[in-house]
């Protein structure tokens, strides 16, 4: 049951855009939500609309899997877009009933930010469907480099990223064994009402906090043995390389992104 | 051959916590290890063996004594990183000294602590997976890895550093028998073709007899110290601190108990069967 779950829904490939350097595929990603969020108009989504196809068709993912990232967003989409659709008061009225008025401006509006929101969600998907959590960190933690000099601890946050990535599995396991102890010793986890059953959560969390304290003890240790003290002078055996095609994606990128500016000033 | 671990009365005790007196673990161990020795350190349950392995890297420093590992003292601060790439240590448990969810990330893990160069991390990274014949499992994630296998890429880990001496705090206590054997087979290569100076903690008797020298430690003392033959012919010894000796000598022990002339240095299946059958011929 517990194994279902997978963090960040990486599908390994090795699409051009599964091959892009993690850290321009971040950048791309920014640049992109800066050209969904610069226009107004239906055109400047079209834009992006188009940009998020051909990003997609180029991973070789299919479709459905975006479509599936969008299923647990979808209340918060509709709820926007119904918001938008009645509180939106500005152009011609098309429908009118007792207090309930709806103008034409608020149906576009509406259907454009649920668009908007859309490619948002697939366009961030993409991110982490073709990228590996681990890689995604490493990524991060470079891109944050420069913000060391200022003192922040990006390189323990990092760390600790790719720890608590490294232990999900092993928890889930033990989450599993814990589970499955408490059951033989009669503790009802599926059944009962909703009371019952969060009293015996209890029952499984504190065994696996105290489980975590002492593994993370003992790989507090283990990382001491093998000389771990902290981010200053490490080398990495991952070594992160831009080659030309990152370049040219994000060139590309920066033109759809040019292209949108244009439409939007037309 | 020249010492590599030198420890010369060592007493160590827990902090005392509120009101209580503090527990001495180690009461005065002695103990000379040679370069290229393949030890195994036994013991039953708060002897102090762990406590003993933690010293050796400085995870732990004595509360009075010596330890030193290359004529490098563990309480040396500043050659702390120096000690622990000379000695290195792999735990009980694989789950828990593994950092990395790609298998050869983890092995490299020291060497990018020690901010070893790309071109030679890389060289050492696949020679420590081929010397544990993890290679073709390099860009898997540990957890599709069996304990074995998870134990073998911990040991990559530490054989990447180049350690003069790796010590073991019971390695094998969590596998099953297929695991158990493939990580002992790892260890045994690394001791005869690398030379590499092992100290090996266990619980199991079949493993002390394949080393070359036994320590057996009670209460925080060392009781017995000498080849594997000979420490499991002290059988009631033995026995007595609560620690088995090998199947194997047992039975020639029993026999012998009950009449037969049996040898009493019996360690090895090859050798017990040889003088059950000669006590056969001879009935």
């Amino acid at each position: 049951m517990l194994k279902d779950i997978t963090i960040g829904q990486y599908f390994p490939g090795s699409s051009l855009i599964h091959r892009l350097d993690p850290r321009f595929k971040i950048i791309i990603l920014f640049i992109y939500i800066l050209m969904l969020f610069a226009g107004d108009s239906f055109i400047c989504l079209g834009v992006g609309a188009v940009f998020t196809v051909f990003a997609i068709l180029l991973s070789r993912i299919p479709m459905k899997m975006f479509l599936k990232s969008l299923k647990p967003l979808l209340p918060v989409l509709l709820l926007t877009a119904l918001m938008n659709l009645f509180f939106v008061t500005s152009g011609d009225v098309i429908f009118k009933w007792k207090f309930i008025k709806i103008t034409s401006e608020a149906v576009s509006i509406s259907i454009f930010m649920f668009v908007r929101i859309t490619l948002l969600i697939m366009g961030s998907s993409l991110l982490t469907y073709t990228t590996s959590p681990i890689t995604l960190t490493d990524a991060i933690e470079r891109l944050l480099s420069p913000l060391k000099k200022l003192k922040m601890p990006v390189h323990e946050l990092a760390m600790m990223m790719s720890i608590a990535l490294r232990f999900i599995p092993t928890l889930f396991e033990e989450t599993e064994k814990i589970m499955s102890a408490q059951k033989a010793r009669g503790a009802e986890i599926d059944s009962g009402s909703l009371t019952a059953r969060a009293k015996n959560m209890v029952s499984i969390l504190v065994p696996l906090f105290i489980s975590s304290f002492r593994r993370a003890d003992e790989l507090a240790t283990a990382m001491e043995c093998r000389c771990y003290r902290g981010g200053e002078g490490r080398t990495r055996l991952r070594q992160l390389k831009s080659a030309p095609r990152d370049y040219i994606a994000l060139t590309i990128t920066l033109m759809f992104y040019i292209c949108n500016l244009i439409v939007g000033k037309l | 051959m020249e010492n590599i671990i030198e420890i010369k009365n060592l007493h160590f005790s827990y902090p005392a916590e509120e009101d209580d007196t503090p527990v001495e673990v180690l009461k005065g161990i002695d103990l000379e290890i040679r370069k290229g020795e393949f030890v195994a350190v036994l013991g039953h349950n708060g002897s102090g063996k762990s406590t003993l392995a933690k010293h050796i890297n400085g995870i732990l420093l004595p509360t009075s004594g010596t330890v030193t590992v290359g004529g490098i003292s563990t309480a040396d601060e500043e050659k702390i990183f120096d000690l622990r790439c000379r000695a290195g240590m792999v735990f009980q448990n694989p789950d828990n000294q593994i950092v990395s969810s790609v298998v050869e990330e983890d092995v490299a893990f020291a060497l990018e602590n020690l901010g070893v160069p790309y071109e030679e991390m890389r060289r050492r990274v696949d020679d420590a997976l081929k010397d544990v014949n993890m290679y073709e499992y390099r860009h898997h994630s540990p957890a599709q890895l069996s304990g074995g296998q998870k134990q073998r890429i911990a040991i990559a880990g530490i054989i990447a550093m180049k350690p003069e001496c790796i010590i073991l705090d019971e390695p094998t206590a969590m596998l099953d028998p297929q695991g158990r054997k493939e990580v002992m087979s790892v260890i045994r290569r690394m001791n005869r073709e690398h030379g590499i100076t092992i100290v090996l903690i266990t619980h199991y008797m079949d493993e002390a007899a394949q080393c070359d020298r036994v320590v057996v430690m009670d209460k925080g003392n060392v009781i017995l110290d000498n080849t594997p033959r000979e420490v499991f012919s002290h059988v009631e010894q033995v026995k007595a601190i609560g620690l088995d000796v090998p199947q194997v000598t047992e039975l020639a022990w029993e026999l012998k108990k009950a009449g037969y002339d049996m040898p009493q240095d019996i360690i090895t299946e090859d050798e017990c069967a040889e003088a059950v059958k000669r006590l056969f011929e001879r009935e």
